[in-house]
């Protein structure tokens, strides 16, 4: 029978990756609820946001502080990746079929993990914490590493600014109104066109951001991308696409899941995250906290 | 023939029918009209099964249907047309109806007969009737709004039924259009002494064909009867006073 | 009209001659192609007739897969058994899944789907005892052609090595398989399968039961995605549990699409120009994802209706000149 401590230090495992998974998950549920596109390159984001920490870090070398530069400018630059790949591309697919707006995402991770192949390899690369937080502290018995405590913090930092930005800005208001209908929103003189833009944006940040901040504790590799896409897409259903705090309890759900899975049923904790989305989806589609799709 | 008592439905507060009877007896020719929202589209989507009433019962030749499947009402002889034309875009327009009447004479199970020639004869046959015979091969979707409309009547009347619901059949029509197509519904709903209930904005139209006519405002039935009596009342001038058409 | 009717017994009959060629190559690619065509036309039986997306179709492909693998290789069952278990398999998967699945919509939907693949493929990965766990199933067995070899040894014209054989066999089931789907798509079933997907209110509304009719296409499609996966095991010479895995659903897909979801060929034009396409790439760059996904790009942008689409739009538009010309010829 484990003890008290082993259990906590699980479920801290699984706080982190969830907490990272928010991040990417965030940012696929805002596409979904506003663009109603579900965007499988949002992986790819995610990869190439660590990939361009890395870079990043070669750069401007080990130091303190040069991280956080290292991520936001990460982040940054997969933002803009993403304002592009809309305005130029993704904006002729408006209207027609959703599965081609999903085949053209498809196809978009494809082309963008292959271009990180090309210009990083297909080595393992890491990048070392920031020293600010390569400590570690003791905790009911576990040493918890200050980086996870700083991830655990930032999850519900970033989920309760999101919130307070969606609830009580003018740009959250057109937010949560073209998720309703984006029609009328354009018919009162909203620039649908840049919202649109704004909004993949914004969330290849938050996929790029959470790239770049996984850097320190996972390796960089190809294959990323993948592994982490249907991961978001479990999350995202459990939590109900669209919703914010659904998200995030999806993300809450699913990482303790596969952190106590593997710990009591190795053998199919696999096997229990995806019977526990297709349940979802079966009893109550719109998952935890989602509504109805219109 | 059909009976409706105290439908209601109610969504998210907002009372889009509150409690509609009306009857329409074997072989009548009855109207609903109202101002847009007053509810028809609703009721129509309560009465065939497309939406589940809150309260109240459907009734077809004493049968009760309330809230059945809408795939189950239409074998028991129940037709509808929709206020947008609800075809199916990308056959033409004779694989349409035939595919009405594959459906209707229960061949749909049918794995390994190819199905061009089934038929081919009362297909052919229902298009000549509503005039669209010689547009049998185009692709419904570049049909004109008034060929689509054809089109919808045609399918409901593929399946044989004895009741027919037309929502808004002349919706989007020119005035000569909306003649004719009032013209050809009222021959064929007397030649196969069909049950016809439609709802319509045009009261020209309403008023030279049916024989009853039901007023809703604001989902709730407020004149019931025959059209010089419903002319005459006063609930209803009050609501039409301003409205023209 | 009638040319096209020619089409079908002239490619089985190519099909048949690709051994002729002596090249071991031609004839694994070939065997490649003729599998993967019936598994993308079943997929198409849902998307593209009856307009519903999945995303897990591999799910079905891999239980045949598995099935076929099992049953030869762990109960020395013969070909002709194990064979048709997988469809059988594969359906009754399909009948329980799909149960479920054509309760929802769209993006719901394809998310089940997405959901029971991978639960497939958890099993598939972790039941080590039933499935060989990760590692997957190697060599199984070749059904027994003893009885073709030994008339093979006298007769010149018929003495081919067992991967002929197979390749024959192939050729011959994938042929039938394709011509019952084709019979399927032509009857009244296929024809109301075609109004779900025009107008699947309306198809409510001349009296079909949308959901049933959904769940009917559903299984077909799952047990011929079975059968391919049956027939798939043993040309690969093994069974892993990566056949059932969301990957492989999309390249599925993909083929369909890429060849064309509106034509009852376009799925195996396309998987033919997939796996060629595959061929020749990853033999000067190991960037295919790069090509594939550029290419999938061009598609979507200039090509929507897929190679069938656009082959025939372009003979289309010869067929009107031709006929404007004799129109004003005469």
């Amino acid at each position: 029978m484990p003890d008290a401590s082993f259990v906590f230090a699980q479920s801290l495992s699984g706080l982190t990756a969830a907490m990272f998974l928010f991040l990417i998950a965030s940012g696929l549920s805002l596409i979904f609820g506003v663009l109603r596109v579900l965007n499988f390159a949002h992986g790819t984001f995610y990869m190439l946001g660590a990939y361009l920490a890395y870079q990043s870090m070669l750069w401007l070398g080990p130091g303190p502080g040069l991280f956080w530069i290292a991520a936001l400018g990460a982040a940054l630059g997969i933002a803009l990746l993403g304002g592009v790949v809309e305005r130029v591309l993704f904006r002729y697919l408006y209207g027609k079929e959703e599965l081609y707006q999903l085949l053209f995402t498809y196809a978009l991770g494809l082309i963008l993990s292959d271009a990180a192949k090309i210009f990083w390899g297909t080595q393992q690369k890491s990048v070392s914490r920031p020293p600010e937080l390569s400590g570690s502290f003791s905790l009911l018995g576990t040493t918890v590493p200050l980086y996870n405590l700083f991830i655990i913090l930032l999850g519900p930092s970033i989920a309760l600014a999101f919130w307070f930005v969606l609830q009580r800005t003018r740009a959250g208001r057109f937010i949560r109104a073209a998720a309703l209908d984006r029609e009328t929103l354009g018919a009162l003189g909203v620039n649908v066109d840049a919202l649109y833009t704004g909004v993949f944006m914004l969330a290849s940040f938050l996929g790029g951001l959470g790239g770049a901040l996984i850097s320190p504790m996972r390796a960089t590799t190809p294959g990323m991308d993948t592994e982490v896409i249907v991961e978001a897409f479990v999350v995202v259903v459990i939590g109900g696409l669209g919703s914010l705090w659904g998200t995030f309890l999806g993300a809450l759900v699913y990482g303790q899941v596969l952190s106590f899975g593997i710990l009591f049923f190795p053998r199919f904790s696999i096997f229990a995250v995806f019977a526990l989305m297709a349940a979802v989806l079966i009893i109550r589609p719109w998952g935890l906290l989602g509504r109805p799709l219109r | 023939m059909l009976e409706v008592r105290d439908l209601v439905k109610v969504f998210d507060g907002f009372v889009a029918v509150g409690g509609v009877s009306l009857d329409a007896p074997t072989g009548s020719i009855g109207a609903i009209i109202g101002p847009n929202g007053a509810g028809k589209t609703t009721l129509f989507n309560l009465i065939t099964g497309h939406l589940r009433p809150d309260r109240g019962h459907v009734k077809l030749d004493g049968r009760d249907v309330t809230g059945i499947a809408p795939h189950d009402l239409c074998r028991l002889g129940v037709g509808r047309s929709f206020q947008r034309t609800n075809i199916f875009p990308r056959l033409t327009v004779f694989q349409n109806v035939q595919a009405a009447f594959l459906s209707h004479r229960g061949r749909g199970g049918n794995v390994m007969t190819p199905v061009e020639r089934l038929y081919r004869d009362e297909t052919l046959a229902l298009l000549e009737s509503i005039g669209l015979a010689a547009r049998a091969g185009e692709v419904a979707a570049f049909l004109s709004h008034g060929g689509q409309k054809q089109l919808e009547l045609g399918l409901a009347l593929a399946l044989e039924p004895a009741v027919l619901l037309l929502d808004e059949p002349t919706a989007g029509m020119s005035a000569t259009e909306t003649r004719e197509a009032i013209r050809l519904i009222e021959r064929l709903a007397r030649e196969r002494g069909l049950t016809l209930l439609f709802t319509e904005h045009d009261m020209e139209v309403v008023f030279s064909i049916s024989e009853r006519i039901t007023v809703l405002h604001q989902g709730r039935v407020i004149a019931n009867g025959t059209p010089d009596e419903v002319r005459r009342d006063e609930a209803v001038r009050r609501v039409y006073l301003g409205e023209r058409h | 009209m009638r040319a096209r009717a020619l089409w079908g017994p002239l490619v089985f009959v190519a099909a048949l001659l690709v051994p002729a060629l002596g090249s071991r190559f031609y004839t694994f690619l070939a065997n490649d192609v003729i599998i993967w065509a019936l598994f993308a036309t079943s997929l198409n039986l849902l998307v593209g007739y009856t307009g519903l997306v999945s995303f897990g179709h591999a799910a079905y492909f891999g239980v045949g897969a598995y099935v076929t693998g099992i049953l030869m290789k762990k109960l020395a069952m013969p070909f002709v058994l194990a064979w048709p278990a997988a469809g059988v398999f594969g359906a009754a998967c399909a009948l329980v899944f799909g149960f479920f699945c054509v309760r929802l919509t769209r993006i719901y939907f394809a998310m089940l789907t997405l959901a029971f693949a991978q639960i497939v493929w958890a099993i598939c990965f972790k039941w080590n005892e039933l499935t060989g766990g990760e590692q997957g199933m190697p060599e199984i067995p070749y059904p027994d052609f003893g009885w073709i070899e030994r008339v093979g040894a006298s007769v010149p014209l018929l003495s081919w090595r067992t991967a002929e054989y197979f390749y024959f066999l192939t050729v011959v089931l994938v042929a039938a398989c394709l011509w019952v789907l084709h019979r399927i798509v032509s009857s009244p079933f296929g024809r109301m399968l075609t109004t779900i997907r025009e107008n699947a209110e309306r198809a409510e509304f001349i009296g079909v039961n949308v959901r049933r009719y959904e769940l009917a296409a559903f299984v077909l499609a799952g047990a011929f995605a079975g059968l391919a996966g049956g027939l798939f095991g043993i040309f690969n010479r093994g069974v892993f549990p990566d056949f059932a895995y969301w990957t492989k659903s999309s390249e599925v897909l993909i083929m369909t699409l890429l060849g064309g979801m509106g034509t009852f060929f376009g799925p195996s034009i396309g998987a033919l120009v997939l796996i060629l396409l595959n061929q020749q790439i990853v033999s000067y760059t190991e960037y295919w994802p790069l090509v594939l996904g550029v290419v999938l790009v061009v598609l979507l942008f200039g090509f929507p209706g897929g190679i069938a689409g656009a082959v025939g739009a372009i003979i289309g538009r010869l067929f009107r000149r031709a006929r404007g010309a004799e129109v004003r010829g005469a």
